[in-house]
């Protein structure tokens, strides 16, 4: 690496340990109900959409009831972005006239991109009108991760009050993270992307005569306004088939720092907001140390994976898959981000990423996606960790569990364990299936343990919710589009619901006072607990899975083995 | 369950159309005004008969004319894709191989010269717009040759459309390929 590289890596570190507790305090605000800054301009229309809905922001929902308003509310959504894309060849805004998507694939994308998930089975370039695109896509980007705010606000709640039932109201939060967070923050964003070069019209494809006299087709659409939402929403599908290493979805270096500094930028807020909400600033900020830690260390092993040699092509630092405007530092610090935050999109192929390197961003996904996360969905995820911690920590020195005063008892770790079991159940059994029937083998580009790697990859990306893959695997047939849209569902409800329960059982628990003996959670010392817990557990849990892949293949490589 | 319907209701249809709707448009809008060209693709050439974008690459193997990077999809854009080959994979080891000794040849190296790392691997779109400034360089001598020009008038060219990182420190060094290219036809 050159210090130029490690000048951008630091750059990017360091504009995130800044931005933390500004927005993060501008988000405490706006989801306490505070005045803040876009009151003036955005409380009229919060009110016009509660009278319009019938909806009063101010009542307290349960856990039940929070739950059932947000799950009515995104099987909905599915079912409107379905339809979208069956019918798409019958609406407006299509002027590529393309035909309406096939109903396993138009499924799994809906899963997808209701789940925050984005997976692409579908190019956009040459699947989706602008129509499905901007109304069904673009919308889906602000609405689930509008729900994944809601749910941690909930959790959040349910941890801060005490001796009651209400968590807060669903529609109210999501109102209000739609308008006063993600809204802006995308509109700033996706104004600077086009001052980049990102399209942003509604113009039919152009066709342009090349130097040499060749026809290239110039695909055009409202990329930008849609790339905005997808860094900052950690959603990640992209407008065209290959993301943002698309030039008109990622033309400069800047817009590349950009939007993968955008990546992060909520999900690392959300932990600032979460410390004020709970009235304790340090326990947000042990949180976000536990994320940076764990995000640095993998980070470092991938740079030491990438500029290694590789002895098959016998070359240090290969170039397969990545873009000569970012460079090799770019395309891992990217793939870095995208995986430890469930965003999903890439400026990269992965698939062509060194084995190591490769298999820490599988790692990354594999660890729950808690390492930042989606929004809202790293910071819940992480809460979970930090239950498990603290009954882990508590059985150790032989004290009842405690966690900001309040009591972890048997219901809760239950309801943890299950959120962690949960998911990896559905990436092992899946892969396992998809690795011995013909339906899952024949989709393969790469022979070797390389081939296995692109199916737990696959299943790790939808059950995470992350959405980037190791892109050689054909996903787009009908086994592929069904067990992954499973494994969707899966992976996000499968988690929501017992968090959920937890925000609801917790609430209702009084505070202890602070003794003696109350094991602190705002020390190094719990930070460090912390990381271990989400190490041993993702570890165990997935390292025979990883050794027949990306470990088998780093062994193949240096041997000069090519396969 | 019947309660929460309606809310459910009128809030995926309220927000659908404020985020799926409204905000796009406003994009579009401020976008057009601001910024006509970026965002209608960058286009080259006059309006009618577009050359091209400035951002997107275009395949090239006119010796007259400086080459792009490998591409999976030989710069087709409907999609666009990269070749997700792995990193022990035999058939891009092969590939890898033919590329370098195709390179050499070309421009006139010699046949242990070591090729820049770009010009052997294909680009994650496959519309990759930049090679590295020592790319360009090495393909001076054979453009001067095919298009009787001055080596050293080629050079002083390449050099002009060398781009720097990004603010002074991000990206990469690069050169547009198609932008140099049409500065080369423009000579003559």
């Amino acid at each position: 690496m050159t210090p130029l590289e490690f000048a951008q890596v630091f750059f990017y570190f360091g504009l995130l340990v800044i931005c933390t507790p500004l927005l993060g305090g501008y988000m405490k605000q706006v989801f306490d109900g505070e005045r803040n800054l876009l009151s003036p301009l955005f409380r009229p229309i919060e009110e016009l959409i509660y009278r319009l809905s019938g909806v009063h922001p101010e009542l307290g929902q349960n856990w039940r009831q929070y739950t059932l308003a947000l799950l009515i509310f995104n099987v909905l959504g599915f079912l409107v972005l379905f339809l979208l894309q069956l019918l798409q060849g019958r609406l407006p805004l299509n002027p590529e006239k393309l035909s309406g998507v096939e109903p396993f694939l138009a499924f799994n994308t809906a899963t997808s991109f209701m789940t925050n998930t984005n997976w692409q089975a579908y190019a956009g370039e040459t699947t989706l009108s602008q129509l499905s695109q901007m109304l069904g896509l673009g919308a889906q980007n602000f609405l689930s991760a509008a729900t994944g705010i809601a749910v941690v606000l909930a959790l959040t709640r349910g941890l801060a009050r005490r001796s009651t039932a209400e968590l807060g109201n669903f529609w109210a939060d999501l109102v209000r993270a739609i308008l006063y967070v993600l809204l802006p923050l995308a509109l700033i964003l996706a104004i600077i992307l086009v001052s980049q070069g990102v399209v942003q019209n509604f113009n039919t494809n152009v066709t342009a005569t090349t130097l040499t006299g060749e026809t290239q087709v110039l695909p055009q659409g409202p990329a930008a306004s849609q790339i905005a939402i997808k860094q900052l929403g950690t959603n990640g599908g992209g407008f065209f088939n290959t993301n943002s290493s698309h030039p008109f979805e990622n033309p400069t270096p800047l817009s590349n720092f950009l939007e993968m500094f955008s990546i992060l930028l909520i999900s690392a807020s959300l932990t600032n907001t979460y410390g004020r909400m709970v009235g304790s600033a340090r326990q947000g900020w042990v949180i976000f140390a536990a994320m940076l830690i764990l995000m640095i260390g993998l980070l470092s092993i991938m740079f030491v994976s990438e500029y290694a040699t590789n002895p098959v092509m016998g070359v240090a630092g290969t170039m397969e898959g990545k873009e000569t405007r970012f460079g090799i530092a770019n395309s891992i610090l990217w793939g870095s981000a995208t995986t430890s935050a469930s965003n999903g999109s890439v400026n990269a192929m992965h698939s062509s990423f060194s084995p190591l390197a490769g298999g820490v961003a599988l790692l990354n996904i594999l660890l729950g996606e808690v390492i930042f996360g989606g929004v809202g969905a790293g910071l819940y995820g992480m809460l979970v960790f930090v239950i498990l911690t603290v009954f882990i920590a508590g059985l150790m020195v032989g004290r009842t569990p405690e966690y900001l005063g309040k009591k972890i008892e048997a219901h809760e770790v239950k309801m943890a364990t299950l959120a962690v079991l949960l998911p990896a159940a559905s990436i092992l059994l899946f892969t396992g299936l998809a690795s011995i029937v013909d339906s899952g083998l024949s989709s393969r580009l790469n022979a070797g343990p390389h081939g296995f790697s692109e199916i737990l990859y696959a299943y790790a990306s939808a059950t995470g919710n992350n959405g980037s893959g190791f892109a050689g695997l054909n996903a787009n047939t009908p086994f592929y589009n069904l067990t992954l849209g499973l494994a969707l569902w899966l992976g996000r409800f499968g988690v929501i619901i017992p968090v959920m329960a937890i925000a609801g059982s917790m609430a209702g628990k009084a505070i202890a006072p602070r003794t003696a003996g109350t094991f602190p959670t705002d020390q190094p010392l719990f930070v460090g607990l912390l990381i271990a817990v989400v190490l041993v557990v993702g570890g165990l849990t997935f390292f025979p899975a990883l050794s027949l892949g990306p470990i088998v293949e780093q062994f193949l490589m240096s041997a000069g083995r090519g396969l | 369950m019947v309660k929460q319907l309606r809310p459910a209701v009128f809030m995926l249809v309220i927000l659908t159309l404020i985020t799926g709707i409204i905000y796009p448009l406003v994009v579009t809008g401020i976008a057009q005004v601001l910024f006509p060209s970026q965002a209608n693709g960058s286009l080259l050439g006059d309006n009618a008969q577009p050359l091209g974008s400035a951002l997107v690459g275009q395949a090239n193997n006119d010796s007259r004319y400086f080459w792009p990077r490998p591409s999976a999809t030989g710069y087709g854009t409907l999609p666009s894709g990269g070749s997700n080959l792995g990193p022990t994979s035999a058939a891009l080891a092969e590939l890898v191989g033919q590329r370098a000794t195709a390179f050499r040849i070309a421009n006139g190296l010699a046949t242990d010269a070591s090729v820049p790392v770009e010009m052997l691997f294909a680009s994650a779109s496959g519309l990759d717009p930049h090679i590295s400034p020592e790319a360009a360089r090495m393909q001076v001598a054979r453009v001067a040759a095919a298009r009787g020009l001055d080596v050293s008038r080629v050079a002083v060219l390449v050099e002009e459309h060398v781009e720097g990182p990004q603010l002074g420190f991000l990206g990469q060094p690069r050169v547009n390929v198609l932008l140099l290219n049409m500065t080369l036809d423009r000579l003559q």
